[in-house]
């Protein structure tokens, strides 16, 4: 526990570094409101989206040029044969890259094809681009951070692992993690699966929680990366639960869908649609929640954060930066209940998926 | 007169507000009737409550 | 909603969707595993040492009551053997007593028994004795008296009246 604490304090005060160099950033901007509100807004999009570079921060120099800090990522391609090459060829989306004779260009954080080094996106009249979108499987920022935070999942537990082959008590930072492995198992998994079928999850329900839960915490210090309010990430990980569901799932599961056991007949057939629906409804509720929940607080934080650059004066700027420390709290309990409440959801479906039949009801 | 979409995605936050309200207000009245079964009330709070933010949350995406 | 779709990466999910396999699959081999392994061998041996340490305070009771039980045996057997002794001791005193009484009462019989026929020849001979002296008595009054028949007869009354006496 006073690891958690230990972790957390740190958590926070690199939060308050990225204060800083928010602050910073915006030292040398003009006067007027209205450019600080357009450019925070922005700014908070620009945080929200994915990116094909990994960015810590831009400045603007006294001679108004644009600075990026950070270092490219590799951008893959597949338009008619597989492209390779490094982002730091856009410019930062602000030139068109040439690879092999084709020309891509970055539009709302997404690359489309263009004529030539000139080439210009085609807006549409609902404003969306009408240039051809190649197969994009770059190693964008999120990419990055899963990846990043794979490894330091696997090396955090492996470590954990190898330091129980000296002892049967865990050392170092298993003797933190240890009683959230346990938490995950007892209380989670157990009570909703039950004893017979629980060891099958265990691997899945242990990942998932601590992907999400470091994952989530990483968006909240000032590297900027925020995976998880990404509609893409959190549907595969909401498709793998109803894939895990729909596989392992027994006789006794597809009949209460299809075949609502202790129901008049009339009643069954118009059960089954339902039924069937809401085994889609479930999984897609767990994708919006996770998504939408790290996405509002991401926002509101932002934008509690912006205000300080608004008002100006030291009353409303302190005002909204203990608001802002509240709302990071806040945040940082709302980073593990997400990964608590996906954890716990997916095994609550896994537990119904393999409840056996116990009485006719 | 035409409502736009995002009114009635007010109402169902706001409705969904309440509940989630009233599922945590409840959980403290059964937690304070009965304090050693604050976990299972705690995870079936959480769970409701988790149910209810769905229905919110689908509501704020769909308008 | 449209703008969700609209967000949705394809590049970005497919990285998610093998990134998040290959971590569940390469987490299960090297940690959850050997984690989860560990952790429930350490709870069984835990519940082993809590089980063997029930079992041999269970042992412990009740090698207690066996020796509660032998002691009390012991004791019993020891209440026994001492009772045994007192009873033989009190029947040898009782016997010793009775065969002196026995043997006391035949030597008194005997001397008894004795003294009687003592007396007996005593009285007997004192009887021949006295029945000798009565005769020569008798024979000296006889031959002193026969000569006066008067004095006989009454000498003769008197003798009887005497011997009736005695």
């Amino acid at each position: 526990m006073r690891l958690k604490i230990a972790l957390k304090t740190l958590t926070l005060l690199l939060f308050f570094t990225n204060f800083i160099s928010f602050a910073q950033e915006h030292h040398a901007e003009g006067e007027n409101t209205t450019d600080k509100r357009t450019e925070i807004k922005e700014y908070i999009q620009h945080h929200l989206q994915d990116s094909y570079d990994f960015g810590l921060f831009s400045y603007e120099t006294e001679a108004g040029e644009q600075k990026h800090v950070g270092f490219p990522l590799p951008v893959i391609l597949w338009d008619s044969g597989l492209k390779v090459f490094s982002s730091s060829k856009f410019h930062h989306g602000e030139e068109v890259a040439e690879v092999d004779g084709n020309f891509y260009k970055v539009h709302h954080g997404k690359i489309y094809k263009v004529d030539g080094p000139e080439g210009e996106i085609v807006l549409d009249e609902e404003h969306h681009a009408a240039n051809d979108k190649p197969l994009d499987f770059s190693i964008t920022k999120n990419v990055f951070t899963v990846i990043i935070v794979g490894l330091l999942i696997l090396l955090l537990f492996s470590s954990m692992a190898k330091s129980y082959k000296k002892s049967s008590m865990p050392t170092g930072a298993g003797r933190f993690l240890e009683p959230i492995v346990l938490y995950v198992r007892d209380e989670i998994a157990i009570p909703n699966i039950g004893k017979k079928h629980y060891k099958r999850y265990m691997s899945y329900l242990l990942t998932i929680f601590f992907f999400i839960w470091i994952i989530n915490l990483l968006g909240l210090t000032p590297l900027g990366v925020n995976v998880t309010n990404n509609i893409a990430v959190t549907f595969a990980l909401a498709l793998l639960t109803y894939l895990i569901t729909t596989f392992t799932a027994n006789k006794n599961y597809w009949g209460h869908i299809f075949w609502m056991p202790g129901v008049p007949w009339p009643m069954k057939i118009i059960l089954a649609p339902i039924e069937l629906l809401g085994t889609f409804i479930k999984p897609f509720s767990l994708l919006i929640r996770l998504y939408a929940n790290i996405t509002a607080g991401h926002i509101v934080l932002m934008s509690i954060i912006g205000l300080m650059f608004i008002f100006k004066n030291w009353i409303g700027s302190s005002l909204s930066f203990g608001l802002a420390f509240v709302l990071s709290l806040l945040e940082l309990l709302v980073a593990a209940l997400q990964a608590y409440i996906f954890t716990m959801l997916s095994a609550l479906y896994f537990g119904s998926a393999v409840e056996e039949h116990h009485d006719d009801h | 007169m035409e409502i736009p979409e995002i009114v009635g995605a007010g109402l169902i936050v706001i409705g969904a507000g309440l509940g989630i309200g009233r599922i945590g207000g409840q959980a403290m009245e059964a937690i304070a009737r009965q304090p050693e079964a604050s976990g299972k009330i705690q995870t079936a709070m959480l769970i409701a409550a988790a149910l209810i933010e769905g229905i919110g949350f689908a509501a704020l995406f769909a308008a | 909603m449209e703008k969700l779709i609209e967000d949705f990466s394809l590049g970005l999910f497919v990285w998610q969707l093998v990134l998040f396999v290959g971590l569940v699959l390469l987490l299960r081999k090297f940690a959850w595993k050997p984690i989860l392994g560990a952790v429930e061998k350490r709870e069984e041996s835990i519940q082993g040492a809590l089980d063997s340490a029930e079992q041999a305070k269970k042992e412990m009771e009740n090698l207690q009551a066996d020796n509660q039980r032998l002691l009390h045996e012991a004791k019993m057997e020891r209440e026994a053997m001492l009772k045994d002794a007192r009873d033989l001791k009190n029947k040898m005193i009782e016997d010793a007593k009775g065969e002196a009484q026995d043997q006391a009462n035949k030597i008194i019989e005997q001397a008894q028994a004795t003294i009687e026929s003592e007396k007996k020849a005593a009285i007997s001979e004192l009887k021949a004795q006295v029945a000798g002296l009565s005769i020569e008595i008798a024979e000296k009054v006889v031959r002193e008296e026969l000569s006066n028949k008067d004095k006989q007869e009454k000498l003769v009354d008197t003798m009887l009246g005497e011997a009736k006496l005695n």
